[in-house]
């Protein structure tokens, strides 16, 4: 056997670990250039670029009028608000989902889960429906308290499903010393176990706010004319006045907002200590300490299923008696041009195993980049600056993406303004942040040394890979897809938008029956949201099914 | 390791498809480029026509199949967004086109697009009662680029069964609606929101004129409730919509009565106001540059085809334009159009629109 | 009467019994060393008596009272981990206040008291430190600190020293037995290396397989160690078995092996006849001695020639030779070479008999 080459040391060592790193995102890299950036900056161009010069003084008219102000104002507070909520019912949630031993556990998760993928206007119409029914007694009504809670209603499967998964392979020792030392469990939970799930915490806040910063359809629906935010207004001002000028500095706004964002939250730091091992313990069993976690966790389940629970009953519902017709009419009967709610749930799932993919490869390369051990100051910065810069496209209005592609990507040779391709990767390109930060932080509690041990036995990067970061990668994966799938059925705004050859996926077509007048199409646009949320679950059930038991296999091998 | 295998190679077909697509662009505007000195390359003819249109747009399959029949050329639809966005994105794409003919431009955002140039003239003739909804041009004569393909009314519409139960006259006029007999009784989506509650602004604009922001006050202090959306307004709130709705008056169209029909009453259990509504009508145009402006000519023709016309109102839910296709039975009994209609002229609809929303929003957010 | 005794305790993992019936008593203010090899299940119980383990069934009583509803938190006593279990989010002064702190001690009582336990670890001024930056040794002490910190009516020590290398564990070891000595804490550690057991525990219990195989003061156990795997265990490097033992007993006076079998075990042991376990300087080479044999290995270690002797009856044997010694003749010679004949002396405080029936 030949003896292995000696690395070059030195400056030459360190320039072949960058010119690695940055093949491994140059992919993600382009493809973010291609289809964020890239037309982002062109329609910012095309709004403020007045006679080949940046028209400040437009920018400056935008942003002094009052409306921009009041907008700018309910957007901040509006996601604060649900940022809160979120957290605070998702901790909890996070604890009974993945902490707790009881049978259901799975539907649990996969239920919190539901409402993450449900089109924003079915959630409208049903959230209204609650108001102008059960809840008629609140005497609220498209006020911003109801926002509020639909957006923590979308948001809170975010916090659940991050949270849970870092608490789940939370090493149990620093808990159980603190126990040891007289730390009743809720002084472990605050001194302990909160600030060791605190990367995990902000990262999913950070995302949550950009969703809820950024969300349309909910607050258009709810928010009515009373209450706009930055992202409704770019919608209003672009397709319906037809001021490029004004979106576009709204679009600027928004950037702003998210870099800033952005930024605050990469000076906490997210990157958790390496530990050599990690002891996680199995979920235990209910006790009675758990009832505070527990109610607060049926409180959120009643939030997320109560909107649900009014779809299942509106899809049941026909000439007011009890009928399944609206679920006959799923394969054909109510259509949009001739295409039945069958056929765009299958697109629908088509459209997400690819963009599923694109994401996980994506964001895999872009984790691993990011979670490789830093030398230098430089080598941190950019791999922060990488992190942030793959969540933009979470905080920039689709509107603004959309309509970019129209005017950048319409040149050969990249003339894609309706290629089919486009679909699946500004999904990926939504579901990439969540993918990121749901890999990142496992990736980079991995001791470096266990693949320095590999190497030194011989084991190429890829075997390396293979052998240390696949096993604990597994997991954090299969949760990731799970998402990234939900990510691309749900996803409705870049998808609505986004020319297509006559394909319309499942939101879009909900979509589309709701604006049709006839109650059997009402009745079965309610029982496609049934039936996309059903489907979703339990693809969810499936993936963590499939992992669970390679899980319990490779354990018992070992 | 299945789906893998699968995923991967879909994911490679895709990346071969888009080297391919590139390839075929570049040849393809190499081809245009040779040919631009020859003004009769006929050897080339697309056989692709691209119709770029709003998210409600259908045509039934055998029509489609029919069209690609006879003309020889592939239909292809691309079909996004909503009236706005395809005006924007037409606007922004102008020149260099995604497709050949647009259709779903309205009456609310034509002049818009006719200023940004986004339309070549028709070519062919327009059938008996298309003339009608033709827009006038700046000089007085037809507009010959935008082609009226459908029609329809935003009226107010009435729950005639729960005026009956409740030994109540419906109302008739938009006066009427600020009557203290109706308090608290009409759900209407709001006008920066829906395009339907914009209509339904321009109605009032067109009835009072300048009085129009005391008619919202007067509306809005008798208890109207404003929805984000049609949906939102008819199926949640509306007495025949939704099972929890409680108010028996909605904004909707001339057609919805066709849709509430009591089989047994032999009736519609709604009415739609004839003296509330607002003339929608939808264009179809050539697009400026398109790739086979012969082929988009054929399309519209196409478009305003007796078949296509009959099959308007089951599959869009709108009035043909044309006058001598039948309608379907319920239709023919139960939509009844307004004859004289509000309207309010384009051109000033454009110039004023974002103006009456910001008053329109103030009024109503007081 | 004994502050932490244990009452036919067991601990099963998915039916499978980590811990066995183990039953214990230690006295107030004693160090009880759990010695075993790594799997044997001492981790497991030390962690039964914090209140971290589930009992399936017997007891574990406090001053009497029974622990069986008290959650680890109200048990009053403080673990120290293997590998410490600072917590990373907290300096070095945080986390020894930790215990404090839950308890709510005023600031300026708390901060006094961090600084006299840093004193009495050895590490004054360490108060701002982050923890990711100490050594092993610097990070078992301030874990040491912090556990000492709620005064603690029992110290639960999982494998303290097991962490840090050789001449620090030793150092510290004796440290750590001073400090448990002047503050009298009644503490349990458990452990797989004798030396620690020995230079902690007043007491110690050997545990093989999820039992206790063998209790008591720590001198007895080691003098007479219940079985061949236990005397092996405990560092014994040869046990002479049967015939090999009856002859060793034949030509080595018997009474000098009777005087060291006092206090010896308590449990029952499995071995029928008697059986003799050696440490390897149990026997050295001498001008005359009870035994003689041929030397067949000799390695030179810096303070000693280390022998294996092949004894007629008996079989191989270790033995000792110093490096140079004054021969008959006055010479200084080297140590015995392969081959020699030897005579060997026997310091029975260096070995053990292995027996069921001492009488």
């Amino acid at each position: 056997m030949n003896p292995a080459p000696v690395r070059p040391a030195g400056l030459a060592g360190r320039l072949s670990l960058t010119a690695g790193r940055v093949a491994l995102v140059a992919i993600p890299l382009a493809i973010l250039a291609l289809f964020f950036v890239l037309p982002v900056s062109g329609m910012v161009a095309r709004g403020l670029w007045v006679e080949g010069r940046f028209d400040v003084v437009g920018v400056q008219e935008v942003l002094a009028r009052p409306r921009v102000h009041r907008v700018l104002w309910f957007t901040l507070w509006s996601s604060g608000a649900a940022t809160a909520c979120s957290i605070a019912l998702g901790i909890p949630v996070a604890y009974v989902c993945y902490r707790l031993a009881f049978p259901g556990r799975r539907v649990l998760r996969a239920v919190v889960l539901v409402p993450f993928v449900l089109p924003s206007v079915v959630v409208g119409v049903a959230f209204r429906q609650l108001l102008a029914g059960p809840l008629a007694f609140l005497g609220v009504d498209a006020s911003a308290a109801v926002i509020v809670a639909a957006l923590t209603f979308f948001n809170i499967a975010v916090v659940v499903r991050t949270v849970g998964s870092a608490w789940e392979s939370l090493d149990r020792r620093p808990g159980e010393a603190a126990a040891a030392l007289g730390a009743s469990p809720s002084q472990v939970l605050r001194t302990v176990t909160l600030p060791a799930l605190r990367p995990a915490i902000l990262a999913s806040a950070s995302v949550v706010f950009l969703f809820c910063a950024t969300a349309f359809g909910v607050v258009l629906m709810l928010g009515g004319l009373r209450y706009a935010t930055v992202e409704t207004e770019i919608y209003l001002l672009t397709t319906n006045l037809l001021d490029l000028r004004a979106a576009a500095a709204l679009s600027l706004l928004q950037l702003l907002i998210v870099t800033a964002l952005l930024l605050g939250v990469r000076r906490l730091d997210l990157t958790p200590t390496a530990t050599q091992e990690r002891a996680p313990a199995p979920p235990g069993r209910v006790s009675r300490n758990d009832l505070p976690a527990l109610s607060v966790a049926v409180v959120a389940a009643a939030l997320v299923m109560a909107p649900v629970l009014t779809l299942v009953v509106g899809s049941l519902r026909s000439s007011g008696e009890w009928s399944l017709v609206n679920y006959r009419t799923l394969t054909g009967g109510a259509e949009v041009g001739g295409i039945s709610v069958v056929n765009a749930l299958v697109t629908s799932l088509r459209v997400a195993v690819d963009a599923t993919w694109l994401s996980l490869g994506l964001g895999l390369a872009v984790a691993v980049a990011v979670s490789r051990p830093s030398r230098t100051r430089r080598e941190r910065t950019t791999r922060s600056l990488l992190d942030g810069l793959f969540a933009l496209p979470l905080g920039v209005s689709a509107v603004t993406v959309g309509f970019g592609f129209l005017i950048t990507l319409d040149q050969p040779p990249l003339d894609l303004r309706d290629h089919p391709l486009l679909v699946p990767v500004a999904q990926a390109l939504v579901a990439l942040p969540l993918v990121v930060r749901t890999l990142a932080p496992v990736l980079a509690g991995i001791d470096v040394r266990r693949r320095q041990a590999a190497a030194s036995l011989g084991a190429n990067p890829w075997q390396a890979s293979w052998v240390v970061e696949w096993p604990v990668l597994r997991r954090p994966l299969a949760a990731a897809a799970g998402f990234a799938f939900a990510v691309s059925l749900g996803e409705f705004g870049a998808t609505s938008f986004l020319a297509r050859d006559e394909r319309p996926t499942l939101p879009v077509v909900i979509f589309r029956l709701l604006g049709q007048p006839g109650e059997l199409n009402y009745g079965t646009a309610m029982a496609a949201a049934v039936l996309l949320a059903g489907v979703t679950a339990a693809v969810v059930v499936a993936v963590e099914q499939i992992e669970g038991r390679s899980a319990t296999r490779g354990a018992g091998l070992r | 390791m299945v789906r893998s295998t699968l995923g991967n190679a879909r994911l490679a077909r895709r990346v071969r498809m888009v080297l391919g697509l590139t390839l075929t662009a570049m040849l393809a505007g190499a081809c245009s480029a040779v040919g631009e000195g020859d003004s009769s390359a006929t050897e080339d003819v697309p056989a692709e026509v691209v119709l770029v249109t709003h998210e409600s747009f259908v045509l039934p399959e055998e029509l489609q199949a029919r069209f690609e029949e006879t003309s020889g050329l592939t239909l292809t639809v691309r079909a996004a967004g909503d009236a706005g966005t395809l005006t924007n994105k037409l606007v922004l794409t102008q020149g260099n086109p995604t497709g050949d003919v647009a259709f779903g431009i309205d009456n609310t955002f034509a002049t818009r697009a006719l200023g940004a140039d986004v339309f070549a003239p028709f070519v062919g003739d327009l059938p008996a009662g298309a003339a009608d909804y033709r827009l006038t041009a700046p000089d007085g004569r037809p507009e010959t680029r935008l082609v009226p393909i459908d029609q329809a009314n935003v009226c107010i519409n009435v729950d005639t069964t729960w005026f009956a139960r409740n030994k109540l006259a419906p109302p008739t006029t938009l006066t009427d609606l600020t009557d203290p007999a109706y308090r608290d009784l009409l759900v209407l989506p709001g006008a920066a929101t829906s395009s339907t509650g914009l209509a339904f602004l321009l109605t009032t604009i067109a009835a009072y004129g300048e009085g129009w922001e005391d008619y919202w006050v007067a509306l809005m202090a008798n208890g109207a409730r404003l929805t984000a959306g049609w949906s939102d307004a008819y199926y949640v709130d509306f007495t025949q919509g939704g099972e929890q709705g409680k108010r028996p008056i909605v904004l909707s169209y001339d057609s919805s009565p066709a849709f509430t029909i009591d089989e047994d009453a032999n009736s519609s259990r709604t009415a739609a106001l004839l003296e509330t509504c607002f003339q929608q009508v939808e264009y179809a145009g050539v697009l400026t540059g398109a790739a086979n402006p012969e082929g988009a000519n054929k399309l519209v023709s196409f478009l305003l085809s007796e078949e296509v016309q009959a099959a308007l109102p089951e599959s869009m839910y709108v009035f043909p334009v044309r006058t001598d296709v039948p309608l379907p039975e319920d239709w023919s009994r139960f939509a009844i159009q307004p004859t004289d209609p509000h309207w309010v002229d384009p051109a000033q609809i454009t110039e004023l629109r974002d103006e009456w929303l910001q008053r329109w929003n103030e009024v109503t957010t007081r | 009467m004994s502050a932490l005794a244990l009452d036919d305790v067991t601990v099963s993992y998915d039916g499978v019994r980590a811990v066995a019936e183990v039953s214990l008593a230690l006295p107030r203010g004693e160090v009880l060393a759990v010695l075993g090899p790594s799997g044997c299940g001492k981790s497991t119980l030390l962690r039964a008596i914090a209140g971290l383990e589930l009992l399936e069934s017997g007891r574990v009583l406090f001053d009497g009272a029974d622990l069986a509803r008290v959650p680890t938190y109200r048990r009053g006593f403080a673990m120290m981990f293997q590998d410490g279990q600072l917590f990373s989010h907290l300096s070095v002064a945080a986390n020894v206040a930790y215990p404090l702190r839950l308890r709510a001690t005023p600031r300026a009582q708390a901060a006094r008291r961090v600084s006299e336990l840093l004193d009495l670890v050895g590490l004054p001024g360490y108060d701002r430190r982050d923890p990711a930056t100490l050594s092993g040794g610097e990070r078992q002490r301030v874990a040491l600190a912090r556990a000492l910190a709620g005064d603690p009516r029992l110290l639960l020590l999982d494998e303290p020293l097991s962490a840090l290398d050789g001449p620090l564990r030793e150092r510290l070891a004796t440290e750590l037995r001073a400090i448990l000595q002047a503050t009298g804490t009644t503490a349990m550690c458990v452990t797989h290396d004798h030396d620690e057991a020995y230079s902690l525990a007043d007491r110690l219990a050997v545990m093989r397989a999820g039992r206790v195989i063998q209790e008591g003061p720590i001198a007895s156990v080691w003098r007479a160690p219940v079985d061949t795997e236990t005397a092996l265990f405990l560092g014994y490097a040869r046990v002479l078995a049967d015939k090999a033992a009856m002859t060793f007993r034949e030509r080595v006076p018997i009474d000098a092996l009777r005087a060291t079998g006092d206090g010896g075990p308590r449990s029952a042991a499995t071995r029928p006849a008697p059986a003799i376990a050696l440490r390897r300087s149990a026997l050295s080479v001498a001008d005359r001695g009870p035994l003689s044999g041929t030397v067949t290995s000799a390695r030179a270690t810096p303070e000693v020639v280390r022998l294996i002797v092949e004894i007629a009856g008996i079989g191989e044997v270790d033995a000792v030779a110093p490096l140079r010694r004054r021969g008959a003749s006055g010479v200084v010679e080297a140590g015995p070479a392969v081959g020699a004949e030897v005579h060997l002396a026997v310091d029975t405080t260096r070995l053990a008999v292995i027996s069921t029936s001492l009488d």
